[in-house]
């Protein structure tokens, strides 16, 4: 049935067909094909794939990485989000930009840049080499490209969700005599909860998957700088399709916890909003 | 003497700890993004401007710059259309299996770019499963040009809908039955009344998507075949010239490709700030 502000049924159903066909070719099959190609020799073939050592220093580095790369982007974003969204200061809008800068920059060039800066023909290369410190085709390189892809992801779910919130709370903390620590821990972090797991999960499934930039600095060396999508890549350009598969289906089911967990923290943000509209206002408007 | 007759105290920065944090915030920027980028730019000025050209305009390369931003662009495109399809789906109507699909276009964000490039390839192969329907009609999707805008759509792909889709979520509906009870076929009403509230988000998705695509690199080189001056993206060419140690071409083809960028952010900020005002004027 068509109301006035509505399309007829059979115009309806066709755009959700055609809208749905394109995220079955698009998004179920590449997604269904990881995991088939992983089994296609059935599950003693896609075990094998991880009895390899390779396999585990692979996903041991790639663990370890996050696990550097996320906290010092926490830190950061956490940080930038209190100055940009509590204080006013000329050339913020700038800073903001600049922030999202990594976004924009190719991962290839995201790469490059500290092979410029580290590499044995760059700029601290000699010095490095001086004092037996290996940064490029070493696990530190690795950190630091990874840091950069993921730079702009924790502080830009923080600095609007902050700005949104404005001072208020924290300012009736002060004159109650909380230090500032105190503010941040019990008023503005439950506050901005679910918007910093938001921000750490998108910012983990990156780290975790970022290939372009570890590639140019890992110089893959097997057991050692192979994260696991440099693994996968190594795997698949050797024809051992299986087992670069069941490496990426790994990979894969990571997404997909993401994506899980990114729905249940909207779900919870959505319910956190509408409890806050429903409240009666406590004090009268200024 | 009243309170109120008090003199004002020019208004103080009441909360603690602005210094730490935007120092932190400056020093940690500087550190890992402004750092690293100067030496990028300072390396380019080492080069003499006859190496720099040679690097950024000899034919294979311009013939990447032809692929990648033509490729971008028709992925791009696509994404706008079928985005602002799925965007209206999403919001609009009631189907089952909505939650589903709607967390899903999110997938391209939280795949690893190398799973979704092999993945793609093992589809579109002339023995996969999509691949190997095509190719008794004699049309290949992988290892050529078609792949590289298979892959660039995917990656493209949640961009359009997750910036169309707030914007739909909040239009007016008044707007839409005001237009109706004027006479307007529903088609008009789309065209006249909907799709100017939804442009500049539209164009902000497709100015992302395109951006993105330009710097992909992990989904596209597995299933582009990567022929030089045929189906090599520019990403891969500056990875070429580092594996023979010419940092000097790698570099001025980055500084290219990072001039892009730039201009990139600035549409895309400029976009955002009409969108802004567009939302704030209704």
């Amino acid at each position: 049935m068509s109301t006035p502000t509505s399309e007829p049924t059979w115009v309806k159903w066709t755009l959700i067909g055609i809208a749905l066909a394109f995220i079955f070719l698009f998004l179920i099959l590449p997604l269904a094909a990881v995991f088939t190609e992983a089994l296609r020799k059935g599950a003693g073939a896609f075990v094998e794939a991880f009895k390899e050592p390779d396999a585990w220093s692979a996903i041991r580095l790639t663990l370890l990485t996050a696990a550097i790369a996320v906290p010092m982007n926490l830190v950061f974003g956490v940080a930038a989000a209190w100055a940009i969204a509590k204080y006013e200061f000329t050339g913020k809008a700038f800073l903001t930009t600049l922030v999202d800068l990594p976004f924009s920059v190719s991962p290839v060039v995201a790469g490059l840049i500290y092979v410029l800066l580290f590499g044995a023909h760059g700029w601290f290369g000699p010095w490095l080499q001086a004092h037996d410190v290996k940064i490029i085709f070493a696990v530190p390189g690795i950190v630091l490209a990874t840091i950069f892809v993921t730079f702009p992801f924790i502080a830009r779910e923080l600095i609007p969700l902050m700005q949104a919130q404005g001072t208020e709370e924290e300012q009736a903390a002060q004159v109650l005599g909380a230090t500032g620590w105190q503010t941040f821990w019990h008023v503005t972090l439950p506050n901005i909860k679910w918007g910093l797991i938001y921000g750490v999960i998108l910012c983990n499934a990156r780290a975790m998957g970022e290939f372009g930039a570890v590639s140019v600095v890992s110089g893959h060396i097997r057991g050692q700088t192979n994260t696991m999508p440099l693994h996968v890549e190594i795997l698949y350009n050797e024809y051992q399709s299986v087992a670069a598969f069941a490496i990426a289906s790994l990979l894969a089911l990571l997404a997909l916890v993401t994506l899980v967990i990114k729905s249940f923290v909207e779900w919870q943000f959505e319910r956190q909003e509408k409890a806050a509209a429903e409240l009666p206002p406590e004090k009268p408007q200024a | 003497m009243s309170v109120l007759s008090l003199p004002r105290r020019t208004p103080k920065r009441v909360l603690p700890g602005f210094k730490i944090t935007l120092g932190f915030t400056l020093f940690y920027l500087s550190v890992i993004v402004l750092i690293p980028l100067s030496a990028l730019l300072l390396k380019t000025f080492t080069l003499s401007w006859e190496q720099f050209v040679n690097a950024v305009a000899s034919p294979r390369v311009v013939a990447s710059y032809q692929l990648t931003f033509g490729a971008s662009f028709l992925a791009a495109l696509v994404n706008a259309v079928f985005g602002l399809l799925i965007a209206w789906v999403l919001v609009r109507y009631r189907f089952p299996g909505k939650k589903i699909i709607d967390a899903l276009v999110d997938l391209p964000f939280a795949l690893p770019t190398a799973v979704a490039g092999i993945s793609l390839t093992a589809l579109l192969a002339s023995n996969g499963w999509v691949g190997s329907l095509l190719e008794p009609y004699g049309i290949a999707l992988a290892f050529n040009r078609n792949g590289v805008v298979i892959a660039l759509i995917f990656i493209g792909l949640p961009f359009v809908v997750r910036t169309v889709q707030p914007v739909l979520e909040d239009a007016e509906k008044e707007l839409e039955e005001a237009a109706t009870c004027l006479g307007a076929t529903r088609w008009q009403t789309f065209r006249y009344v909907i799709f100017p509230t939804i442009g500049p988000a539209l164009l902000t998705g497709f100015a992302m998507a395109f951006a993105r695509a330009i710097g992909e690199y992990g989904s596209v080189i597995f299933i582009a075949g990567n022929m030089p001056m045929v189906s090599e993206i520019t990403p891969l060419i500056i990875i070429g010239k580092l594996e023979q140690y010419d940092y000097a071409g790698a570099t001025a083809v980055a500084v290219v490709m990072l001039g892009f960028s730039f201009v990139m952010l600035l549409v895309i900020n400029a976009l955002q700030a009409w969108q802004r005002k567009r939302g704030g004027a209704k």
